[in-house]
């Protein structure tokens, strides 16, 4: 048994729940930095900026977040190629679409043709994280546009008065107060990003499902020490559990955070607090 | 081949009617238009039954939630623990083994291989959970003087909960509610992806969408087809459940009636 649960497969499982947490530890605050800047671009003073941000909040409304995942796999990608492409081979005359084809030149492909197999893995990881990260930046930028339009107003006519400019009365009052609105919606967002993180499978990344899948089906005595049935059902019981002690401890700090955020604010939740402690 | 045969080959293609192949090379926008949309009619199809049968189980797992007797809390918190704490692709996939192992076992359990009952049971079951967490909370923020009013009547036991707790319930959680539709909608794009296989191809709309992108290895057709779909069947859910929402509240003044604001803040 002990030799069954540590054989090289079994150890990539286990690297790829390392994989998970990796991926969710790059994509909180990529996406988080997204967010802010589309919350702030939402809030421009000037127009085109202001729509940009509000239609790329907009853009994810509406339609299957699974969808945005398969496509910007292939876009981005597709993106990458044809910058490098008009940036390496100027002098490239033949289309770059040719029927169903999608046809740069050898300098432009990402990753080389000829680079390690690692290469191939870590640039698919990057486009995964940045997938994660656009999709989810949209959403944490809903957020945050709505919290630091939740900031009480009387706080920003103080600032104003104390003689503060925009961009001083932006960093030192809203997006200090911001926080503790935005809380109970960024949770609820780690949640879901907790959640969505099997679709990475979908994105072509060897991840806990995919050796879930690879591990537990059906093995003869041809290919391995260890012959059994199909055993899929309890891993992927065992992803089951994995998830559902993630999400709960989750939870548990996040409520934590919660706490710790709403000291000395002008809430409900800070008051409480002051006169618990009073 | 023009257009309208097109429609008429492909139009009910997920339904296993029509043309057998998929069109293979020369693939036009009014191909992936209809087979798109062919797919969709399998998207609405387990969105409807799921959110319809699930309606009764959540009102059933919230009242459950709020019980005082820990044996029928309990099993309703696990209920709700287990199935909006775990993602729903997982489930897809852990449903699909269980029944495929459930098979051999006995062969009452076939049709819950194939993904029109079997991917239909994880999500009822799924969306039940959700729903319920969503009544539970309405239930809990039904105001106290209509629960004192309605004792103070003589109101008790069943008729109290039918006459005032239940509508009022409602009316709290048609909002939130609204939202759960629509992304159990968008939810049923994963089933496809997560072991149910598509027989013969028979897929949804996101299956096609990801045939196409597959083979003209361009994005940019089939996806905004998809989206447009999809934006579309969120435009009609609004309209529907805006309009129970005036009903519920046709009582109260204008004014005062809650709004509907939708979230995307619900993705399992």
């Amino acid at each position: 048994m002990a030799c069954f649960l540590t054989t090289g497969k079994h150890l990539s499982f286990y690297s790829s729940f390392a994989t998970v947490l990796l991926l969710l530890a790059l994509t909180a605050p990529t996406a988080l930095a997204f967010g802010f800047g589309a919350a702030m671009a939402a809030r421009a003073p000037l127009a085109p900026v202001r729509w940009i941000g509000k239609s790329y909040i907009a853009i994810v409304r509406g339609v299957p977040d699974i969808a945005f995942f398969l496509f910007f796999v292939i876009a981005l990608d597709q993106a990458f190629e044809w910058l490098r492409h008009k940036a390496l081979c100027p002098d490239w005359d033949q289309p770059i679409r040719q029927g169903n084809d999608f046809v740069v030149c050898d300098a432009a492909k990402l990753p080389l043709g000829n680079s390690a197999q690692w290469v191939h893995e870590a640039y698919g990881f990057f486009v995964a994280i940045l997938t994660f990260a656009l999709v989810f930046g949209a959403f944490a930028g809903n957020v945050l546009y709505g919290a630091m339009r939740t900031v009480p107003h009387a706080q920003m006519e103080t600032a104003e008065a104390y003689g503060m400019t925009r961009s001083q009365a932006f960093w030192r009052i809203l997006v200090p107060q911001m926080w503790v609105y935005a809380i109970p919606g960024l949770s609820n967002l780690w949640m879901v990003l907790i959640k969505a993180t099997p679709l990475l499978f979908l994105l072509g990344v060897e991840d806990i499902v995919y050796w879930a899948r690879e591990l537990g089906g059906s093995k003869t005595t041809r290919f391995t020490d260890y012959p059994h049935g199909d055993w899929r059902v309890w891993y992927f019981l065992g992803l089951l559990v994995f998830y559902l002690c993630f999400t709960r401890l989750s939870e548990i700090a996040l409520e934590r955070l919660t706490r710790r955020l709403s000291r000395g604010q002008a809430t409900l939740g800070g008051e409480a607090l002051r006169k618990a402690g009073a | 081949m023009s257009c309208w045969e097109t429609v008429q080959a492909y139009a009910f293609r997920s339904l296993g009617f029509g043309e057998r192949l998929l069109p293979r090379d020369d693939f036009t926008l009014c191909q992936q238009v209809t087979l798109i949309g062919s797919g969709l009619i399998w998207n609405v199809y387990f969105g409807i039954l799921a959110l319809a049968a699930g309606f009764f189980l959540a009102v059933t797992v919230a009242l459950g939630k709020s019980s005082p007797n820990p044996l029928l809390r309990k099993p309703s918190e696990w209920f709700i623990f287990i199935f909006r704490g775990s993602p729903l692709f997982i489930q897809f996939f852990f449903a699909y083994f269980l029944f495929l192992w459930l098979k051999s076992v006995s062969s009452i359990y076939d049709p819950f291989t194939s993904a029109w009952l079997g991917a239909l049971v994880v999500l009822f079951l799924n969306t039940s959970a959700y729903t319920g967490e969503i009544f539970y909370g309405a239930l809990r923020s039904i105001p106290r003087g209509e629960v004192e009013a309605a004792d103070a009547y003589g109101f008790s036991g069943l008729r109290r909960f039918r006459r005032i707790i239940y509508p009022t319930m409602m009316r709290l959680a048609w909002p939130a509610y609204t939202n759960e539709a629509i992304f159990l909608f968008h939810a049923t794009t994963l089933i496809y992806f997560s072991g149910f296989p598509a027989l013969q191809q028979r897929g949804d709309a996101l299956y096609y969408a990801n045939y196409f992108a597959d083979k003209t290895f361009n994005p940019f057709v089939p996806y905004p087809i998809l989206a447009a779909y999809f934006i579309a069947v969120t435009l009609v859910i609004v309209a529907i459940f805006g309009m129970i929402n005036a009903r519920l509240n046709r009582h109260l003044p204008r004014e005062s009636r809650p709004r509907m604001r939708f979230r995307f803040n619900l993705m399992r």
